[in-house]
């Protein structure tokens, strides 16, 4: 298992170089020159250039990437053109509203899907099971933004129960961050409601079609016990890759949603730093989603062997 | 009822902080704030910063006449070649220390090297001194007409006054620290870049008596703090948030979102700003726009109008401007536009066959994400081909845009052949503060490098020129010149409404967006 966990690991560092330097090529391939951004409307060319040398933008690429490879292998990830911050504290300061947001929507989904769709296979073909099935249609098919809208018009402006925008950190009081944070978190669950209630619909179904819960049954067990101890366990792989991916998705596609509700994550930083051009916030964020990939997908990988002892690395 | 009680229960919980509500004003400011040194960069974001921390030795009122800021008094040589002045008592810096003619002496020394205005002075100054802690001097090689105005502008770049530590940073390198001497002092431990900007109230700021007016005026604050949201930027949500009492001001609400706002009883949408101008920028030196005739063929072409109703679509807020200084301040005047104003379509495609133009399609460069001029290259680009350009209309977004116009290549390698944009009054309403009408060509700089030598020298000549009527006689040549030769084509005025709660009062006319005076009853 350790050696699993070694090799993955130092595999996770071909896969983050290749990452950083398709990031180089590609921003500067594409148009746009974040000089021309800094220097405002009215600024002429000469001062656009000047601002150009002051950032190393007008030395070769080679030159640059030469840089700024060294300064990732020493750990540092340079300076925002933008904003004149570290990128790292950058990231640092936006990664709390995200992971909030991720944990708390896959909080709300976990809890709301899995019983859902365990319900609906245990009542396969029936009315519920149907209506599930409905519900996950229109969740995968609604647009978050539309969501979003309808629920600040129904929740926050006519019953007025919850803010329609904001932030509040933790260290503010729970109770602040959490009512902040209930709007966003029901509006971005609904998709992942949708997706982990047909997977565990999926798995679920399969499981109870399997001969040991017919002998579970012909025991004599309660069937709450059938379903959670025995067909639910046994179909967790699936639905802990699909919550995993998930959680890998929401750190990095969470942007309308934090526009909507102007929460300062990285989907908004990501976001104002492609408008920007800032080569160095944009190369930090990618790969920094990039590693939170990784680690996801290993921590899932792991996962299946506690979820199924027959999985061995 | 239950419900009434519920959200006040859940509010109550959630709320909470060191100051009564009454005494932070919570505001979504137009754009996002980055760069926190308004000499560094033309943005109106950091313009905007600027304003709430530092004070001006000038400043332009409601009517656009300069009075004195930081300046008691002033006095000027009989041959107009030294400027003395001094500086009002009580100046103090947010750390502490006494603003000192030393202090404006290396700000309008950087200042001078960054502001085109600034530049433009700089190049009549002969040296500056100080003979006393709050007296300095300014000695000039000749005379020199916009000496106030160009102390007083109210736009990008503002000279505003900083300490000497901090105004002896190189001009192209951004400032570190951000201590003035205005109305506000920064928070800079709670500058939380794309979240928020926070600014509590200088207990030590000494108003001028005189009642506030554009950028000038008593700036008395009545709040402790306020707080710039820069994560409320989708405009929905920004409506949403001041309908709900979330914040108090919008900036700029969205132009189809104004009629709703109206409709709130708990909402006053004010004109507080001189209007904004839109523009067509000619590229001067690619073919076909690097032939007059050409050019004043879509001038001819572009009629305001449907620019306007396009763009702005709400009627009250927009009007057609037949200037290329901004309408209602002293310089504007109709005086050479016939060519656009009272021209058609027929005169266009007869003004384009007789120009000789070849067919080389028009690179029309057109912001699909800027939503405030993202319709004015359609217009653009259906007129030309009415006129019988042909168009190549190429959809980018702004920051691509804002990039590719810096470059002087041919439009088939990179280049462009024109673009839109808008301006805000001051930076428009004189021949000097006026980019486009800086027409010294590639020296020039400003996107487009239109080049007439008449132009350069009658702008020459305003720069020296003291006499208010002459400047004005100066100012109109300019512009009959700068329609001749369609340097680039005025498009008509728009104003810019900012929204607020109506427990928010003390708005007054302005030259840009202050924050002094409010009261939140």
């Amino acid at each position: 298992m350790y050696a699993f966990i070694a090799r993955r690991l130092v595999a996770t560092i071909p896969v983050l170089l290749i990452v950083a330097v398709l990031v180089f090529l590609m921003l500067r391939l594409t148009p746009g020159d974040p000089a021309a951004i800094l220097a405002g409307d009215a600024a002429n060319t000469e001062q656009i250039a000047r601002i150009r040398a002051s950032l190393g933008l007008d030395r070769p690429i080679v030159v640059q990437f030469g840089i700024w490879l060294g300064n990732l292998l020493a750990g540092d990830l340079g300076e925002s053109f933008y904003y004149k911050t570290r990128v790292v504290a950058l990231i640092g300061q936006r990664l709390e509203p995200t992971l909030a947001l991720a944990t708390l929507t896959i909080l709300v989904a976990v809890i709301v899907a899995v019983p859902l769709g365990v319900a609906a296979a245990w009542r396969f073909g029936g009315w519920f099971d149907r209506a599930l099935m409905g519900f996950s249609v229109l969740g995968f098919s609604v647009p978050v933004f539309v969501l979003a809208y309808m629920l600040i018009y129904v929740v926050s402006l006519k019953a007025g129960l919850l803010p329609v925008q904001g932030y509040r950190r933790l260290a503010d009081g729970f109770w602040p961050f959490l009512y902040h944070l209930i709007l966003p978190a029901i509006t971005l669950s609904v998709i992942y409601i949708a997706l982990i209630a047909r997977v565990t619909r999926a798995s679920v179904l399969e499981a109870l079609g399997e001969d040991y819960i017919r002998t579970a049954r012909a025991k004599g067990l309660p069937e709450v016990r059938v379903l959670v101890r025995h067909a639910l366990a046994n179909a967790a792989v699936p639905i802990v890759t699909v919550i995993g991916i998930g959680i890998a998705l929401l750190i990095g596609g969470v942007v309308v949603t934090e526009s909507v509700y102007a929460i300062p994550g990285l989907g908004r930083l990501t976001v104002d730093a492609v408008l920007a051009r800032d080569f160095p916030t944009i190369q930090g964020v990618i790969l920094f989603f990039s590693f939170v990939y990784v680690l996801v997908n290993l921590l899932v990988d792991m996962s299946y062997v506690f979820l199924d002892p027959r999985i061995r690395y | 009822m239950k419900r009434t009680i519920l959200a006040a229960v859940l509010l109550a919980a959630a709320s909470g902080g060191a100051f009564a509500q009454d005494k932070v004003l919570r505001i979504v400011p137009h754009s996002n704030l980055a760069i926190l040194d308004p000499i560094w960069t033309t943005a109106y974001m950091s313009r905007n910063h600027g304003y709430m921390i530092y004070d001006t030795l000038f400043g332009s009122d409601e009517k656009n006449q300069v009075k004195p800021q930081m300046v008691e008094d002033w006095s000027v040589s009989p041959d107009k070649r030294l400027w003395t002045f001094k500086l009002r008592k009580g100046l103090e810096f947010h750390d502490g220390k006494p603003v000192t003619s030393e202090d404006v002496i290396a700000s309008l020394a950087r200042w001078g090297k960054r502001d085109a205005m600034g530049v433009a002075l700089f190049t009549f100054v002969d040296r500056m001194d100080t003979p006393a802690p709050d007296t300095f001097r300014i000695f000039l090689r000749e005379s020199c007409g916009f000496v106030l105005e160009a102390l007083g502008k109210p736009s990008s770049n503002v000279p505003f006054i900083m300490p000497k530590r901090i105004a002896d940073t190189d001009a192209f390198k951004q400032i570190e620290e951000h201590i003035g001497s205005g109305p506000y002092m920064f928070r800079k431990d709670e500058f939380k870049p794309g979240d928020k900007a926070v600014y509590v109230r200088n207990p030590k700021y000494v108003p001028r008596k005189e009642p506030p007016s554009g950028s000038t005026g008593g700036k008395h604050v009545y709040v402790e703090r306020v707080e710039w949201n820069l994560a409320l930027r989708d405009a929905q949500a920004q409506v949403n948030a001041l309908v709900k009492g979330e914040v108090d001001i919008i900036e700029q609400p969205a132009f189809p979102l104004i009629p709703g706002l109206k409709s709130d009883p708990n909402i006053v949408v004010y004109t507080y700003s001189p209007p904004l101008q839109y523009m067509a920028r000619f590229n001067h030196l690619h073919k076909p726009f690097d032939n007059a005739a050409v050019r004043r063929a879509a001038m001819a072409a572009f009629a305001q109008e449907p620019f306007l109703k396009a763009q702005v679509g709400v009627k009250e807020l927009y009007k057609t401007c037949p200037s290329m200084f901004t309408c209602g301040t002293p310089y504007a005047s109709p005086t050479g536009s016939d060519i656009q104003s009272k021209s058609s379509m027929k005169k266009a495609q007869e003004l384009l066959k007789a120009s000789g133009y070849d067919g080389t399609p028009v690179v029309l460069m057109k912001p699909t994400d800027l939503t405030a001029i993202d319709k004015l290259p359609d217009v653009a680009a259906q007129l030309m081909r009415q006129a019988g350009f042909k168009v190549d209309l190429q959809a980018m977004d702004w920051q691509t845009l804002v990039g590719r116009r810096s470059k002087k290549d041919p439009p088939d390698k990179g280049g462009w052949n024109m673009f839109l944009t808008a301006w805000q009054g001051p930076d428009i309403w004189n021949p000097i503060a006026n980019a486009a009408l800086d027409t010294r060509g590639e020296a020039s700089g400003w996107f487009g490098w239109g080049k007439d030598d008449k132009i350069v020298e009658l702008r020459n000549q305003f720069m020296r020129e003291i006499d208010d009527a002459k400047k004005k006689k100066l100012a109109e040549a300019i512009q009959v010149r700068a329609f001749e030769v369609a340097t680039h084509v005025p498009l008509g005025e728009f104003d810019a409404p900012l929204a607020a709660r109506k427990n928010v009062t003390g708005f007054f006319r302005q030259t840009g967006n202050f924050y002094w005076n409010l009261k939140k009853n």
